[in-house]
């Protein structure tokens, strides 16, 4: 860039400054810090517009001028994708927090996209009520966020992922547009399904600025249990086993790691006699494994595995595979992770889905995990890497988005048609 | 559009095989409509494909001619879904019918678009797992208008629609292309296009191959049914059910006319009152009876009259086969029928129900009611009697009405029948412009000639590149800076 054409671009972006202060109001638009950087970019400025509205029209104004929009929520899932190709405006939504509706007798609940899990489950706890969902750092998450990035823990297996869950969703469109879907009821197949679209698309197609979704009834009485096996090939036949079986278990997940033996943990949710009659039956199902009621840590297992981590030589995955591969994936895991001398251990869930954290040096991990893209995308699975040292070696965070990515990509240029969103941070370059 | 010469005609054989193409009048008479009858159109010609490289042929030659073409499966959709289009081409994909993969352990099926809903319960019940979504034409309907439908059932209460069972999708696109959407493993990189995929109603492209989840069958299933004295203390009993944090497999509810017509027509046994509730819990025998008795407990505070727990398997059969043939047993009852499918918001259901009846009344037309009453969607039954003068027009209006009344209470104009033909008016009242013309534009992605399934769901079509509302040149752009796509 030279000179004249710097002066200009940032007498462009006092301008808009000005702007978005008139819009979002005083004290509401700032110069970005450095503790705003996305995935190493330097963004310009942060506005956080108070309405829906303002929010569209700030979008608008900033495709507009060509500058970039990072969509922000908690932040604490900003690093997930690639890096931005780049960054004008962190648009956030911390001031969009409102819990619209909870129509508690019809299940349902309209919830603004800043709104964090926490205070939203708390508010659905006072009628017995609950979203499903058990994603990574509640308390800080928002709903735009957890959406945007698809996240789901052990409570997929029983109630579905958050598609399962969102019936209707408002986003704002890069031209200003202001559009919903779906509705408030929870059976409609009236138009397109755009909260689907929405979900997972990491914000590169619209900015998400409230959803509904169907909620669940908090469970009457809990319990869980941890099973320990011998080696893999058991844990498989275990976790096979309570799928196979009539147990009406509300999550199985199962921990691997370099230096101990498989355990996996079950939770039962239900009426006191219901939850007598399934511990039985899951004694009688694993007479070869030991079991024993379960610790607390089983809720926060996907925490911790990010948690207790160097940044600097961890890297951690989303994978996915099919259920009956686990003992062969985590045999694959173990003897890559060898070959390349990295640390592993991972948490699966009875879904086939899984987390993988890998120790070591950039340059081990890396090839590592070429490795086991290379595999899990061989046998129709993935291997979405979420977290990477800064000093590793560029990596594609998504893989092979397969023969649909023209069709993405055609998707992504009607809604978004100046690349503002989130540039170059989804599949393929999206 | 051009005219289909005999050339297209010749083409399209080589394809197909004599016995795939359909082309004389009489034959065609058999898809000039779905399940919907009241609207027809003949289509130019029908192609039975019996595989996935057939329909990208057909498909192919659609593109390059421009000639529109209509997905169909069994033809039971009571949209007008699978409504031919003027000049258009149907590609009915009964021809194929196979299911291609049964993977018990990783519970998943892999079928064709032609398979039989049933077909694929049928084939896992021996390993005890079953396929959850059951519209009530599910010994018929096809996987294919499932999929286009998003078609639910008494049991999506619980078990969720056919989105929630469909992990992956083959698809021809309009331009003839190929494409898979999701796949046997969860989560695959990229946008959820089988999301939006499943319930586009067939504008989206053809699916030619369907990644289906199984369920494993629960320990046990027990329905139970309460007469009340009307549907009014029926749903209060089904709030307080819901309220109570219980998640039954299914909760229907039929009022008196609809009890009738059901018991002409298939003798269920039902009791004759003025509001019929079947509940249907499942799971480990002990949670299941555990909350059984508090449901009686709850129908039973309500008002209940009468309440029968279905005693065997056989029992539990005929409760439901009442309950499906419901729609068809109104023909025991009238000589005509509107089959109307609209939801409100449960807590909404008296309020609805009493204005549905107050409607009735003052047009002199009767409504029968049939409901999945745990999730809100209505299935009023406007009765009518075409050879008598205005009751069809009466009986019309009526049900215009009706769906205006859910979209007032805040509900949806369609619950699982699709928006098809039908209710494409009636979408800009449940839709803002801006939110129709967002989906258009995703519509403009997949198939921006549309050509698949035009003219169906949405009121008014866009030509794809056209720009909603006013359009502002932005400076850059005059001053040849940038440029819009």
């Amino acid at each position: 860039m030279d000179a004249a054409t710097k002066s200009e671009a940032s007498s462009l972006h006092s301008a808009l400054r000005h702007k978005f202060i008139a819009l979002a109001g005083n004290g509401y638009a700032r110069s970005a810090t450095a503790a705003d950087a996305v995935a190493g970019v330097q963004p310009k400025l942060v506005v956080e517009p108070g309405t829906a509205q303002e929010l569209a029209e700030i979008l608008r104004l900033s495709n507009d001028a060509g500058l970039a929009v990072i969509p922000r929520g908690g932040g604490t899932k900003l690093g997930w994708g690639n890096s931005p190709a780049h960054a004008g405006l962190i648009l956030s939504t911390a001031r969009l927090i409102e819990i619209i509706e909870h129509a508690w007798a019809d299940l349902t609940v309209t919830v603004e996209a800043g709104c964090t899990i926490q205070r939203l489950q708390e508010a659905l706890a006072q009628h017995g009520q609950r979203l499903a969902l058990d994603p990574l750092w509640p308390e800080k998450a928002t709903v735009g966020g957890v959406l945007s990035t698809n996240d789901s823990g052990a409570l997929r297996l029983r109630f579905g992922a958050l598609r399962d869950l969102i019936i209707g969703v408002t986003i704002a469109l890069p031209d200003g547009t202001l559009a919903s879907s779906g509705g408030k009821v929870v059976k409609n197949v009236a138009g397109y399904d755009l909260p689907k679209l929405v979900t997972g698309a990491l914000g590169t197609l619209g900015v998400i600025t409230r959803a509904v979704f169907r909620l669940h009834p908090l469970p009457r009485y809990m319990r869980s249990f941890s099973v320990s096996t011998a080696d893999g090939v058991e844990m498989q036949q275990f976790v096979l086993a309570v799928q196979n079986s009539k147990l009406a278990h509300t999550f199985l997940q199962s921990h691997f790691s370099i230096d101990a033996s498989p355990v996996s943990d079950i939770l039962f949710e239900g009426t006191e006699a219901g939850l007598n009659a399934q511990d039985t039956q899951l004694r009688h199902l694993s007479a070869l494994t030991r079991i024993a009621e379960a610790t607390t840590s089983t809720w926060t297992a996907r925490e911790e595995l990010w948690a207790s981590a160097d940044p600097a030589t961890t890297a951690i995955a989303k994978i996915s595979i099919l259920p009956a591969t686990l003992a062969r994936t985590m045999e694959l895991v173990k003897r890559t992770a060898k070959e390349h001398q990295v640390g592993w251990k991972t948490l699966m869930y009875a879904t086939g889905l899984g987390w993988l954290r890998l120790e070591g040096k950039p340059d081990s991990l890396r090839a590592a995990l070429q490795t086991l893209r290379e595999e899990l995308q061989g046998q129709g699975g993935s291997l979405v890497a979420l977290y990477r040292p800064e000093k590793m070696p560029a990596f594609d965070a998504w893989g092979d988005a397969g023969d649909a990515l023209p069709l993405m990509k055609a998707v992504k240029q009607q809604l978004d048609p100046k690349h503002t969103l989130n540039p170059g941070r989804f599949v393929g370059g999206i | 559009m051009n005219r289909m010469e005999a050339r297209i005609f010749d083409e399209l054989r080589g394809i197909v095989g004599d016995r795939g193409l359909i082309c004389s009048p009489e034959e065609l008479h058999t898809y000039e409509c779905d399940g919907l009858t009241n609207f027809r159109v003949m289509p130019r010609a029908v192609l039975l494909p019996k595989t996935t490289e057939e329909v990208q042929a057909i498909v192919r030659i659609c593109h390059r001619e421009r000639i529109p073409f209509v997905a169909r499966g069994s033809g039971t959709g009571l949209s007008g879904g699978a409504l031919p289009v003027e000049n258009g081409i149907v590609i009915s994909l009964a021809r194929m019918n196979r299911i291609l993969e049964v993977d018990f352990p990783n519970a998943r099926v892999v079928v064709e678009p032609g398979v039989i809903n049933l077909d694929v319960t049928g084939r896992v019940s021996p390993q005890d797992y079953f396929y959850a979504p059951d519209p009530s034409s599910q010994s018929i309907c096809s996987i294919g208008g499932n999929v286009a439908e998003n078609s639910g059932g008494a049991h999506c209460l619980k078990y969720g629609f056919t989105t929630t069972h469909v992990l992956g999708l083959e698809v021809v696109l309009a331009d003839g292309s190929l494409v898979h959407f999701g796949g046997k493993s969860l989560d695959s990189p990229g946008y959820d296009l089988a999301g939006v995929f499943v319930g586009s109603e067939g504008t989206l492209g053809v699916a030619t191959k369907v990644i289906l989840r199984i369920v494993k069958r629960p320990e046990c299933v027990r329905t139970l049914l309460a007469a009340f004295p009307s549907t009014n203390e029926a749903g209060a009993a089904v709030s307080d059910i819901i309220a109570a944090g219980m998640l039954p497999a299914a909760i229907e509810m039929m009022d008196n006319l609809a009890i009738q017509a059901a018991e002409a027509a298939v003798h269920a046994n039902y009791p004759n009152c003025g509001g019929l509730l079947l509940v249907e819990l499942d799971g480990p025998v002990a949670e299941v009876e555990a909350l059984m008795t508090h449901v009686n407990e709850i129908c039973r505070s309500n008002g209940a009259s009468e309440i029968r727990l279905a005693q065997s398997d056989a029992e539990r059969a005929l409760v439901w086969k009442g309950r499906k043939a419901a729609f068809a047993a109104m023909g025991r009852i009238s000589p005509n029928y509107i089959v109307q499918d609209g939801v409100i918001p449960r807590t909404a259901l008296p309020r609805v129900m009493s204005e549905i009846e107050r409607l009735s009344k003052e047009a002199g037309v009767r409504v029968a009611n049939v409901f999945h009453a745990g999730d809100g969607n209505l299935h009023p039954l406007v009765l009518y009697d075409r050879r008598i003068v205005g009751q069809e027009e009466a009986a019309e209006a009526l049900s215009a009405q009706i769906l205006e009344l859910c979209i007032a209470a805040g509900g949806s104009i369609t619950g699982e029948h699709g928006v098809g033909e039908d209710k494409k008016k009636v979408m800009s009242k449940m839709f803002a412009e801006p939110d129709l013309a967002t989906m258009q534009r995703v519509r403009c992605a997949f198939d921006p000639l549309q050509l698949s399934n035009p003219t169906k769901i949405f009121p008014t079509p866009r030509l794809c590149g056209e720009k909603p509302g006013e359009y502002v040149p932005h400076p850059a752009e005059s001053a040849g800076i940038a440029e819009r796509y």
